[in-house]
């Protein structure tokens, strides 16, 4: 893999993992609104699958999936503001955190908060770029938990009879809320149920940035192409609660060491700099940007208006 | 809107004050202690955890894992699961983790269990709970309050209990009744509301209204959370002479049709409100019954509040302005005054 494309996954990874951990910070001082969900652990699947889409396709991340917005061009302004319910927000105060943060001008359709519903919405989209053969692919994730709902396999079938375009990334991070996987599913072994419906199956380690990327990366083309759907299987671990009001008590504190030293951050960073691809000071500059940023974006949306009440009803007809 | 949702009620000084929640909770144990057949089951209910708001918490440590039973995300299955169960004579308690996810099971509730008994004489005897209700700035899918879907549907029973009493007597009648019920507990309401509730078995059957004020000018009735916003409104409208009786259903199906229509014709003046949208919403169903059986007794028309025809937004300035609220209502209730 070239160096430069190397270092641009540290800085989408930094930018994510810095927009993260400032929102984290403000909701814990009370300066947030609502709930909010961190995707800390899975910066690698979310900036590795962002950055291996093409300009012509569409992804449908989940709510872990910051990396994957803003490597899509979705302005963390924007994100920021929705998360406040402002008006500059991605959806214009209507909805909350990183649900309905979608812009299709960016190829991007918001989380779709009823699991697992962005499966059958996005082979949709997959299934237009069929019927119009397009050489363009669909992508959407799924979390461990999103994958024990009918509409998960309803989607794995017909994506398989019909060898659509559509790449699944499964983020199995180990538990959905609170529940672990053993008390999810007899056997989780993803890959194996995908392959059943007649699709391309692959497990990545999730925390390995360029392996998502590389992975994503062929199973896209490959759908473009006319090669028929991927699923691909990433493992990774939720590092917080599920959502900012849980302390996740029920995670073993030795799952979570062991987990943080394969911090995805982190690692990439140390492999650039043992393998001579980045300097110290290039990641240190990379990282100052990143904080710049986030904090002109908290500053924006802090100080952006909030919707006018008199708008409630606007848009809810095309 | 204020943290209590304008509840004035005083609690009787000799009784035990329960939170909203405590009072749910306490209505599941009791029942699971009178009754083996009972059992509760939906995401994240299990283990120590007890559900996204620890409704169940302590359950399956005093149960054990065969009567609180940790689902996977699959509504519809677990739904459909539960109605089978039910035919072989146990009585689930389903907790849906939002009311809003309850679309998922739809076709489960709508096609199977509430028509069981009417096609093969058999009983469905599941209970869902259904956490809902907004004004907590939770996005347009953790805040609705989707009973009109259910309410229109032949075979279920329906309630929204305003009370921490009433949550732990309206859950014991539901969870013994025969037939499938949804119960709809407002969030809100959860940690906010704390009042007396009777020790031991207390049963406050289904289908039955309570008068939460008495008054002479105009009726307001309403259920869930919003009977808080009423009881407020009804507080600020006596600063300016007007007496106002509110009527908290309870019960959305089946109807207290007696006691709505007597207080409706008591005063000849009534609003109903409710925090749902109020397109095609239950205040429809109240409004056109007392056009239909009281329309002699009416000094003025009927006044319908209900959410905006619009999904609920998260926004602070959009949702309030979606949802009615005691001074709202309160507006309503002077205009129909002066009318
Ligand atoms: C149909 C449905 N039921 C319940 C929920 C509530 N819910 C939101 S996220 C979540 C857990 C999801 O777990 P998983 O799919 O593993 O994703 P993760 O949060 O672990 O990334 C649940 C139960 C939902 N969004 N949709
Ligand atoms: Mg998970």
């Amino acid at each position: 893999m070239d160096e430069p494309t190397q270092i641009e996954m540290y800085a989408w990874m930094k930018l994510t993992r810095t927009f993260d951990e400032q929102m984290v910070a403000m909701w814990k001082q009370g300066r947030g609104l609502g709930g909010t969900f961190s995707g800390r652990g899975h910066e690698a699947i979310s900036v590795g699958a962002g950055m291996a889409l093409g300009p012509d396709d569409v992804v449908a991340p989940m709510h872990r999936d910051l990396g994957t917005y803003l490597v899509r061009g979705m302005r963390p302004e924007r994100i920021f503001g929705n998360m406040l319910g402002k008006a500059t927000g991605a959806s214009r105060g209507r909805d909350a955190n990183l649900h309905g943060v979608g812009d299709l001008d960016l190829g991007i359709i918001g989380f779709i908060s009823h699991l697992p519903q962005s499966l059958p919405t996005t082979l949709g989209v997959a299934m237009a770029f069929k019927y119009r053969d397009e050489p363009r692919a669909a992508m959407t994730f799924v979390g461990d938990g999103g994958t024990t709902s009918g509409a998960f396999h309803e989607t794995l079938n017909m994506a398989g009879l019909w060898q659509a375009p559509f790449v699944l990334v499964i983020e199995n991070n180990q538990y959905a809320y609170s529940t672990p996987l053993d008390q999810q599913m007899h056997s989780p072994n993803f890959s194996e149920r995908a392959s059943v419906y007649g699709i391309t199956t692959v497990t990545v380690d999730g925390n390995a940035v360029i392996d998502v990327f590389e992975t994503c990366a062929e199973a896209l083309e490959r759908a473009r192409m006319g090669g028929g759907p991927t699923v691909i299987e990433a493992t990774t671990m939720r590092m917080l609660g599920h959502a900012i009001h849980d302390g996740a008590e029920y995670v073993p504190a030795g799952l979570l060491e062991e987990w943080e030293r394969r911090d995805p951050v982190t690692n990439h960073r140390k492999h650039l700099l043992e393998s001579d691809v980045a300097s110290e000071a290039t990641l240190d500059q990379l990282d100052a940007t990143a904080r710049e940023r986030i904090a002109a974006a908290i500053a924006d949306a802090e100080g952006a208006p909030m919707p006018d009440p008199d708008t409630l009803g606007d848009g809810v007809y095309a | 809107m204020s943290d209590n949702f304008g509840f004035t009620e005083t609690p009787a000084s000799s009784g035990r004050e329960l939170t909203y929640l405590e009072a749910i909770a306490e209505a599941i144990r009791l029942e699971m202690e009178r009754d083996e057949n009972v059992l509760v089951m939906g995401e994240d209910v299990g283990g120590g955890f007890g559900g996204a708001f620890k409704v169940t918490k302590g359950l399956a440590e005093r149960f054990g894992d065969r009567r609180v039973l940790n689902t996977p995300i699959a509504e519809l299955g677990f739904t459909g699961m539960a109605s089978g169960m039910a035919l072989m004579g146990l009585r689930p308690i389903i907790e849906m983790q939002f009311a809003d996810f309850i679309s998922t099971a739809f076709d489960s509730i709508v096609q199977f269990a509430s028509t069981a008994h009417y096609r093969m004489d058999a009983a469905v005897p599941w209970v869902i709970r259904a956490p809902s209700d907004g004004g907590i700035r939770s996005g347009p899918f953790h805040s609705q309050n989707p009973e009109a879907w259910f309410v229109h549907t032949p075979g279920l029973k329906v309630v929204a209990p305003a009370t921490p009493a009433d949550a732990k007597g309206l859950l014991t009648a539901a969870i013994r009744d025969d037939n499938p019920v949804i119960y709809f507990e407002a969030k809100p309401l959860y940690r906010s509301l704390k009042s007396t509730v009777p020790a031991g078995e207390h049963v406050v059957p289904l289908g039955s209204a309570v008068i939460r004020r008495h008054g002479t000018d105009v009726t307001v009735i309403s259920y869930g959370s919003m009977v808080h916003q009423v009881s407020a409104a009804a507080e600020a409208v006596e600063a300016d002479g007007i007496s106002t009786m509110v009527v908290d259903l309870r019960s959305l199906k089946p109807l207290d049709v007696e006691t709505i229509l007597e207080a409706a014709a008591s005063t000849g003046k009534v609003v109903v409100t409710h925090a749902a949208n109020r397109m095609a919403g239950v205040g429809a169903e109240i409004a056109a019954l007392i056009a239909e059986e009281a329309f002699e007794s009416l000094d003025g028309p009927i006044v319908r509040m209900g959410g905006a025809d619009t999904p609920v937004p998260f926004s602070p300035p959009l949702e309030d302005a979606y949802r009615p609220d005691a001074a709202k209502i309160a507006g309503a209730i002077r205009e129909l005054a002066a009318w």
